[in-house]
This record gives C-alpha cells, sequence and structure tokens, in this order.
C-alpha cells in the first residue's frame, strides 16, 4: 500500500461529484469520457451527446505525461478546434493499433483515451496549481503561466505556498491570498483566490497524494481543467471508500496489464492482515523469488539485478506480516503457475528468501508453500527449477527440514540455508558467481 | 539520560498481544531486569482486569485497563506506549494517548495509516518532542535494557545476535526483518548493537533516521552507527546535512537498497509503501553517491555491508575508541518448568511462617494492642489495603446498626424455623442468609446504585423522582414502615451524625437528603430510611477514599454492599438460632386458620 496514480478521468471525476460541497461559488462544466477496449460506443454516445455535438480533444489516459510534446494530443484536423468523434474514433483506432514508443523510452500499446471537448482559449489564459504533501507540510503551487512549458523557468513563474498541518482556516485563506502570483489578471484574481483555497481544501479532504492541474482555464465563472495528474494514499481507502467508489490504480504505461494472477494476490492481500505483493517484471526472465518481507524482497532484486542482470528477474514480490498458511499456498501456487509456463532450455531458478523474521512462524508459512509444490511438483520437474532456500526467525530449523525434505521426496532439486549463511547468498550459489 | 531506554523503561501496551507481551518479559528474565518491561494493558473490550503472563518459571500478573488514560493513571512511570491497534484505529488511539501529555515514546506498529494521519500524528509528536517510532514498524530494542515487543525475534536469536548487552553499533533501518538481518551481521563482525531502531516502512514515519541517529552521537554507549535507507522520501539527506554541519563525528556505515527500482522507472512499487523515488534525487543510487561523497561508509553493495562493519570496528578497536567485551552471563529461560495456576489469590497468604491478610501476619492483628479492630480486618481482607480509622469505624457502626431487626422479619424468622425443625447452627444460618436478596436487604445496593446515577448525571431531585416514577420503581432507599419525619429512626440519625462529623465529604448522602425534602414533602413516611443511608454512605466512603468512579460501580455491581448486610445481619441470626436452642421449642407448624385457602 503505497501512493498510486490514478487516470485523469477519475480525478476529474471525482472532482465534479465534489464540485457544489467545495467551489460553491464557481461552476465546473464536467464532460469526460473514458474510452478503453472495454467501452460500449454506443452505450457512450447515448450518454454523452455532446461527443456528437462538440469539437473534441483526445488524449490517452494512462498515467504518463508530456502527451502534447510526444504528439499524443489530438485537438485539430486541419485546424485547431475541428475534431470531430468519427475522426477522433479513427485516430483512437489508429494510435491503438501500433507500440507506441514515448520520448522517455518506454514502450508499450495504448488502450485508455479520454475524450472532452475542445476549449478555445489562449494560451495566456492557462493557469498552473498543484499540490503535494512533504513532510509536515502541505505545499501549493501557483502560476499565472501554466501549459507544457511550466517547469522551464519554475522558479521564476511559480510561488509557492507553505501550508502548516494544524494552520486553521482562516490562516490557509491568508497563506493562499498572499501567495498569489502577481502575474494573474485583475479581473481574475477573486475567482483565481478563491479556487485555489478550495482545491486545496478539496486536496487535502479526498487524502490526495499529489494533484496537479495543468493547465486549468477561467472563463468567468468556469473553470476548465484541462489536465489532471495525481496520485492517491491508497491506504485511506478505509475511510474513503464511498467517494473513490470504483477507482482502480492501473499499472503504468508499458508494463504488460496487470494479468488476472496477480490481481487475485491483490485482493488477497486487501482482505489480508498480513501483506502480499506481486509485480511481474518479465515473463521470461530466468530467476523467480519468493520473499518475505518487504525491505530483504528488495535486497534480493538489488542483488540479482547486480549479479545476473535486470532482465533475469522475472518477478517482484514479497509476503509479510505472518500470512497464514492457506495464503502463502495460494501466494506460492500462483508464482510457480505463472513461472512454468514458458520452458527455458537452461531452466529456471526460483528463490525462496527471507531475513531473520521478527514474528512470523517460518514453519507454518513454509507449509504453505509445500502445499503449492506439490500442485505444481511435475511442472516444476519438466522446467527444470532449481530450488534455494535462506530463511530464519521463529520455527525456521524445521521449516527448513520440511521443505527440503518435501522437496527431495518430490524429485526436485533443493538446497536450503539458515541464518548462519549471509541474506542473499543464495541468489550468488544459484547462479555460479 | 542518553539512549532511548534503559533497564527501568516501562510501556504500556495498547492491544492484548499476548505473543509479542510474552517475549518482551521472556527478554526481561533473560538480561534480568528488575522491573517488568509491560507495566499494563489497554484492551477496550476487555472483560478481566488483569491477563497472566510468565516471568521465567513464575506466573505474573499484568493489569489490563478499557482506555489509555486509566492505565496512565495506575502506572505514571510507564512513559512507552506500544500501539498495537490496526491500521484502522491506529490514528485515534494514538492521538488519544498524546493528548494525555504523557509518553516519551510512542511506538505504532500498523502498516498502511493513511497518510495524512500518519503527519498528523507527527506534527503532535512533534510539538510534545515525543519520540515517535513509526508507523509500520517492528519496534527498537536498548541491548540489555528495554526490547519493543517482537523486534529481534526469537530470544535464541536474540543471544545469536548479540541482543542481550550492549555492543557498541547504533543501527537504525526501516526495514524491520532487514533489522534483524543487519543485527545478526553486525554481531558476528562486532561486538553486536547498542541500541536500534526500525523507523518503519511507511513514507511518513515519526522520527527518522537523522533524530535517531543524533541521539545515538550522544550516547557514549555508542561508537559507530549504521542506516540502512532506503529508495523514495529524502529522509537519508538529512542526515547528510547534520555531517556536512558537523553534528555526526562519529563513523557512520551508511546503505540505501532499491537499487532497482530505477529499471522501472517508478512504475513497480518494491518493497515498502515509502520506498518510491517521486525524483532523481530520491532513487537508492543517488542516495549512495551523495553519501559516499559526503564521507559515511558507503559499501560498494548491500552483500559488501559485513565486510565494511568489520573494517569500521577494527580500526576503532585499534584506535582504542572500542574496549573488548567480556560477555555476561546468560540466564537460561525455563520455559519447561511453566506451570499455568488453577486458582489466584490476592487477599491473603498462608505460605510462609504465619499467614497473612493483604500482607500483614494475623498476630499483627488480631490483639487489641495491635491497633487493629474488626473493620481494619475487613478493610485488608475485602478491600486489600488497610481503610483510615474513620472508614474502619463506619463498618463497624454499619455492622452494629444491621446486625438485627428482631425475630419477625423474614430471615431471621426463616432460621427460628429451620432450628425448631433440629437442624445446625449452619443450616439454619444459611436458610436465613437465602432469604437475604433484592426485597430483603436489597435496598442497599440499589439505594446506591440509583442514588449514584442521578447525582452523576446531574438529575435535580425532581429529576431524579420524575425518572424513577418512569422507571416504575419505587425509590430505593427511601420510605419506612412507621418512622417518619415527626418521629425519625434514630438509626439513621446516628449514620449521618457520624459521617457529617468524620467524612471528608459526604456529597451523595447531601443530595439524598435533597430527594428527601421532596419525598417527605409528598407523604411523611418516605424518609431516608437506613438501608439507603449505608448505601449512599458506601459511595461517598469510596469516593472520599479516592477511588475511581469505575471501581465503585464494580464494588455496586459485584455484591460488596450487600457483603455488610450478610456480615453485620448474620450476628442477629446466629442470636436467634441459639435462642431457639436454648429455648428447645418443638417443631413450627402454622396454624390452618391463618391461611386463606382456595375454596
Amino acid at each position: 500500500m503505497a501512493q498510486k496514480p490514478v487516470r485523469e478521468f477519475f480525478v476529474k471525476q471525482l472532482f465534479a461529484k465534489e464540485w457544489d460541497h467545495y467551489f460553491t461559488r464557481l461552476n465546473y462544466p464536467f464532460k469526460s469520457v473514458l474510452v478503453s477496449p472495454e467501452t460500449s460506443v454506443e452505450h457512450v454516445l447515448a450518454a454523452h451527446t455532446w461527443l456528437k455535438k462538440d469539437d473534441l480533444v483526445v488524449k490517452p489516459d494512462m498515467l504518463f505525461g508530456k502527451r502534447g510534446i510526444n504528439n499524443l494530443v489530438l485537438y485539430k484536423n486541419k485546424k485547431p478546434g475541428d475534431v470531430d468523434w468519427d475522426f477522433a474514433k479513427k485516430w483512437m483506432k489508429e494510435k491503438s493499433k501500433s507500440e507506441t514508443e514515448l520520448k522517455s523510452g518506454q514502450k508499450g500499446y495504448l488502450t485508455h483515451y479520454i475524450v472532452e471537448p475542445f476549449v478555445p482559449h489562449a494560451s495566456d489564459e492557462e493557469y498552473y496549481i498543484a499540490a503535494t504533501a512533504q513532510g509536515l507540510q502541505d505545499v501549493l503551487y501557483l502560476s499565472a503561466a501554466g501549459g507544457i512549458d511550466i517547469e522551464s523557468g519554475w522558479d521564476e513563474k511559480v510561488t509557492t505556498v507553505v501550508i502548516e498541518l494544524d494552520d486553521d482556516e482562516k490562516k490557509i485563506k491568508e497563506k493562499i491570498s498572499k501567495g498569489l502570483p502577481k502575474d494573474i489578471p485583475t479581473a481574475k484574481k477573486n475567482i483565481f483566490v478563491d479556487f485555489a483555497i478550495h482545491f486545496y481544501f478539496f486536496f487535502r479532504d479526498m487524502h490526495f497524494a499529489y494533484l496537479e492541474l495543468n493547465p486549468f482555464v477561467i472563463k468567468d465563472k468556469n473553470i476548465f481543467l484541462l489536465d489532471a495528474v495525481a496520485r492517491m494514499d491508497d491506504t485511506a481507502e478505509f475511510v474513503m471508500k464511498e467517494k473513490w467508489e470504483n477507482i482502480e490504480y492501473p499499472a503504468s504505461f508499458g508494463m504488460s496489464k496487470k494479468c488476472p494472477e496477480v490481481e487475485a494476490i491483490e485482493k488477497v492481500d486487501h482482505h489480508s492482515g498480513s501483506s502480499l505483493k506481486l509485480s511481474i517484471l518479465n515473463r521470461k526472465g530466468r530467476i523467480w523469488t519468493l520473499v518475505a518481507g518487504g525491505g530483504a524482497s528488495v535486497v534480493y532484486a538489488d542483488t540479482i539485478a547486480d549479479l545476473a542482470g535486470v532482465t533475469e528477474l522475472a518477478n517482484y514480490g514479497e509476503y509479510s506480516g505472518g500470512p497464514t498458511t492457506e495464503e502463502t499456498r495460494f501466494y506460492a501456487a500462483t508464482v510457480f503457475d505463472l513461472m512454468t509456463r514458458e520452458k527455458n532450455p537452461d531452466g529456471k531458478i526460483l528463490l525462496i528468501g527471507g531475513a531473520i523474521a521478527n514474528f512470523t512462524d517460518v514453519a507454518k508459512t513454509f507449509e504453505g508453500i509445500v502445499l503449492a509444490m506439490q500442485e505444481y511438483k511435475e511442472a516444476l520437474k519438466k522446467n527444470k527449477v532449481k530450488i534455494y532456500v535462506r530463511r530464519g526467525g521463529p520455527n525456521y530449523q524445521e521449516g527448513l527440514k520440511n521443505i527440503e525434505k518435501a522437496a527431495k521426496e518430490m524429485g526436485l532439486y533443493i538446497e536450503v540455508y539458515g541464518p548462519e549463511t549471509h541474506v542473499t547468498e543464495i541468489v550468488k550459489k544459484a547462479i555460479n558467481v | 539520560m542518553t539512549g532511548l531506554f534503559n533497564k527501568k523503561s516501562q510501556a504500556i501496551f495498547w492491544n492484548n498481544n499476548a505473543g509479542a507481551i510474552q517475549r518482551m518479559l521472556d527478554y526481561d528474565f533473560v538480561i534480568k531486569r528488575e522491573i517488568h518491561s509491560v507495566a499494563a494493558i489497554v484492551a477496550p473490550t476487555a472483560s478481566r482486569k488483569f491477563e497472566l503472563f510468565f516471568y521465567g518459571a513464575n506466573q505474573i500478573k499484568i493489569p489490563v485497563y478499557v482506555n489509555t488514560e486509566e492505565a496512565v493513571k495506575n502506572h505514571p512511570q510507564a512513559k512507552v506506549f506500544l500501539n498495537f491497534a490496526s491500521f484502522r484505529a491506529a490514528f485515534d488511539i494514538t492521538m488519544e494517548a498524546l493528548k494525555l501529555h504523557h509518553f516519551k515514546t510512542i511506538m505504532i506498529t500498523a502498516e498502511g495509516v493513511p497518510e495524512r494521519m500518519a503527519r498528523l500524528i507527527n506534527l503532535e509528536a512533534k510539538k510534545q518532542k515525543v519520540t515517535l517510532i513509526g508507523p509500520a514498524s517492528v519496534g527498537g530494542i536498548t541491548a540489555g535494557a528495554f526490547r519493543i515487543a517482537n523486534i529481534g525475534g526469537t530470544l535464541s536469536n536474540m543471544m545469536q545476535s548479540k541482543l542481550h548487552r550492549p555492543g557498541s553499533c547504533g543501527l537504525v533501518t526501516r526495514s524491520g526483518g532487514l533489522f534483524n538481518e543487519l543485527a545478526n551481521i553486525i554481531a558476528q563482525n562486532s561486538d553486536g548493537i547498542a541500541e536500534g531502531i526500525a523507523i518503519g516502512g511507511d513514507r511518513f514515519v515519526g522520527t527518522t533516521f537523522v533524530d535517531y541517529l543524533l541521539l545515538m552521537e550522544k550516547d557514549p554507549k555508542i561508537k559507530y552507527m549504521l542506516m540502512l535507507g532506503e529508495v523514495g522520501g529524502t529522509d537519508e539527506y538529512e542526515v547528510i546535512k547534520a555531517k556536512q554541519e558537523g553534528l555526526l563525528t562519529k563513523p557512520i556505515i551508511a546503505w540505501c537498497i532499491g537499487t532497482i527500482a530505477e529499471n522501472f522507472s517508478g512504475s513497480v512499487q518494491f518493497g515498502h509503501a515509502g520506498a518510491s523515488a517521486n525524483s532523481n534525487l530520491e532513487t537508492a543510487r543517488s542516495k549512495n553517491m551523495a553519501l559516499k561523497e559526503s564521507g559515511f561508509y558507503v559499501p560498494e553493495t548491500f552483500n559488501a555491508i559485513p565486510e565494511t562493519i568489520h573494517q569500521v570496528y577494527q580500526q576503532l578497536l585499534k584506535d582504542g575508541v572500542i574496549e573488548p567485551i567480556i560477555e555476561p552471563e546468560i540466564r537460561e529461560l525455563p520455559v519447561s518448568q511453566r506451570k499455568s495456576k488453577n486458582f489466584i489469590c490476592t487477599i491473603s497468604d498462608d505460605r510462609g511462617d504465619e499467614a497473612t491478610y493483604a500482607g500483614i501476619p494475623i498476630s499483627s492483628v488480631a490483639t487489641p494492642d495491635t491497633g487493629y479492630n474488626i473493620g481494619d480486618v475487613i478493610s485488608l481482607l475485602w478491600f486489600k489495603k488497610r481503610y483510615p480509622k474513620w472508614a474502619t469505624d463506619f463498618f463497624e457502626t454499619v455492622l452494629k446498626t444491621v446486625a438485627d431487626h428482631g425475630p419477625a422479619v423474614s430471615g431471621a424468622h426463616n432460621a427460628k424455623v429451620t432450628a425448631r425443625a433440629g437442624k445446625s447452627v449452619v443450616e439454619s444460618l444459611v436458610t436465613g442468609l437465602l432469604t437475604i436478596g433484592p426485597r430483603f436487604g436489597g435496598a442497599i445496593d440499589d439505594a446506591a446504585k440509583y442514588f449514584k446515577y442521578a447525582y452523576d448525571e446531574n438529575l435535580s431531585p425532581p429529576d431524579f423522582l420524575m425518572y424513577m416514577k418512569n422507571q416504575n420503581i419505587p425509590i430505593p432507599g427511601i420510605g419506612h414502615r412507621i418512622k417518619s419525619l415527626k418521629n425519625p429512626d434514630k438509626r439513621v440519625e446516628g449514620l449521618k451524625n457520624y459521617a457529617t462529623r468524620f467524612f471528608p465529604q459526604h456529597a451523595l448522602l447531601d443530595y439524598a437528603l435533597k430527594v428527601e425534602l421532596e419525598t417527605t414533602a409528598k407523604k411523611d413516611n418516605l424518609i431516608l430510611n437506613v438501608d439507603g443511608t449505608i448505601g449512599i454512605l458506601m459511595v461517598d466512603m469510596w469516593r472520599s477514599l479516592g477511588y475511581a468512579e469505575s471501581e465503585i460501580d464494580e464494588f455496586i455491581s459485584g455484591g460488596t454492599l450487600n457483603a455488610f448486610f450478610i456480615l453485620g445481619r448474620s450476628i442477629g441470626f446466629i442470636g436467634h438460632i441459639l435462642d431457639e436452642k436454648r429455648l428447645q421449642m418443638p417443631m413450627y407448624r402454622h396454624p390452618f386458620d391463618d391461611i386463606l385457602y382456595d375454596e
């Protein structure tokens, strides 16, 4: 659990839902549609008749920024503001067909787009606002020079308002009013301040970790949110359940779409008091890990990347906080299933690693791993999987003894080590360094 | 005081996490702590007042409270708060604890406390200069003095990692598992750690690397430090800054894990919630480079940490900064001798030369020259301490007042009938006693209960009358068959006079007398009767003695007031029984003509 990026569409939808509560004197003409491979076009067109009437803007909504620079914002056919639905549809189809490479080097298939009405405006009407959490303060960034160039000349363009967590409403209002950029046109000053103050309250109450609007446009009392980037603190889900309804945390662009197995693990993790995490880094990688502990798992990943190269590392994951035998069985079985799908002529390596546990019962968790081994013993053998185990903690002797005995009886290759062996020594042993 | 904890540090443990508490007590035993490291447990749904644990082979009781405030009131010396509440409750529980302005160190173990809530906790802790370990932390340890919950793992692992006595390294990590791993590595490559903390895996943890390192800098036991950082956040730069400012002069070994993360441009969450780089500055590689450039001992990789420790330690040995340690004797944990007890006794003890009442030998209370009367003995055996004279005299006044009320009352009558049937003293006595209940003698309990309720709720006397009327209950302790305002009950007069003269305060009696003004205005005989007076004065007595309201409520609901009536009236019952034995009256049969038969 941590800070997680969310789609632009989600952010705008949340703004729209909460708008009247926060921005009582302002108006947000919310018109946004998320188009994905699962979208039913008829449905969308029926629900959003403006799609057929308005000039449109289309952008991928897949967590990456700099879409303008990457030429991925559709706003003109022959001239700015002449994109209709048919053209937009054609463009999305075209873009989704082949792999897209961003200037950052990220590669992947475009699947999700946000479609909105084109809002004609001059570039000097673009404003910037962002809020972030830093230690014991919240920081608000305000600028009259929004748009894609905001980062160049940041210090001149942007004013910073630091809000202490215990500032009261009056103080917050005062600070934001004082921190207003000097170059906001006089006619828009009051609206800007009003918006910025309530933007901050919205950011705070909705448990954003980061929220940026770049740009937004002010027309009379209307606020147009042209672009939004945000990360949510997903640990707040238990308090925000209703407001965040149907929140999803997409995999970042270029990462393969989360496979159903990973989603299943996430679901178990969500309902368990212990922690189960799994990411697939490279399905074709030879080295698979089954590591206990948020810290140790990172050390294993670091060491594998250092010694064998990052491409050899197939997955990253960890289980911790005393998972039940069944939870561990499910977790291990998922890893075994994924690692035995494609054979590798050189065979594969399974590292069952971990530091010296504080309170997790090693024998109990290994019981779950042994059960999963039993289910997958044939597949593990066929894939020439060599198993290396290292673990310490409560009942580790029993756990090591049991897993070694079970694996040998199943005819699997296994080596086991306890706390007297350095935590990542098995990585060296496995790849013969 | 230097260092986070010492051998006298005590904790209040929120949540009855029996495994973790027992591990703390096991550690206490092995390092020969004289006072238990856990002073009390807080468990809001607890039905027991204590939980049983072992200290070595002996079973001990740790008191349990339903809220932190009560626990603090009873254990003011316990300055460490170990919050083992879930991520849902951790915020509220911690804020409540902070409101008491009592704790010096607070530890939160829950993983997944919302960041904004964690930051609000941090802010309050910082204002109060409280060391806040966590959230998402397994805790910390001052070797040979105090261990938090599960840190260090099993006892055998702790011995192997030399966590039972101070070494010379100060260890700070984010991760709990790697804390153990490093403690072990440090023990293998040097003389072990003096103090160590796992600061917690969340992005916003309370007290952070630099704070702990600055504490360790001041601690003469600590000669060098090891910091294990992580990708994500900028806390490690604070440490660099402190070193550059000359605030950290001891050698510091440092490494940040998570070099892998750069390969995935922040798209995979590696490890802890805090382990995600939001800028280039936050990558493990940048941090490791910056640390190295600033004069920290930075190994080539995580796996080279052992050699770096060895090298730093050997240098400090050579320079005479560290002296070789003489290993202390270890006390083995006698697990096999542990046996749970089936009974518990907290009021008396007959194991020594002489049996004791609440610790006082019987001979020291028995004879008149000791100055102890029967009231003192009651206070020792019923309330586990000697009450002041005004209170024990009150006990005796009550016993004397209720001792008998003639042969006609139903209890005495039953005792007499049974004695005439040829039964023994004890059989006749219990027959009389079994009559005591809601209608006979029970008004004492109820008077105490309802008058206390009305007073606590600030009900005016008329409101109280209305309340009882709505409940459809006659006011207990009010009313007498014959006695009235004009013909007052002398026993009541005596009790009232005694209380006004000798009680430090009698607010509930005063309230009851105001109620009596209302009731007697309606009917002359609705006076405060003897049962009511006793019940109400008992409450005034306990309040004067400083008992908590919850304790007084427990006395009432536990039947303590009834017990005074039972004890006192037994004197009278026995009198009637002996009277029957002496008179040798025949078996009693009730006359037909006194019974109305159904046609």
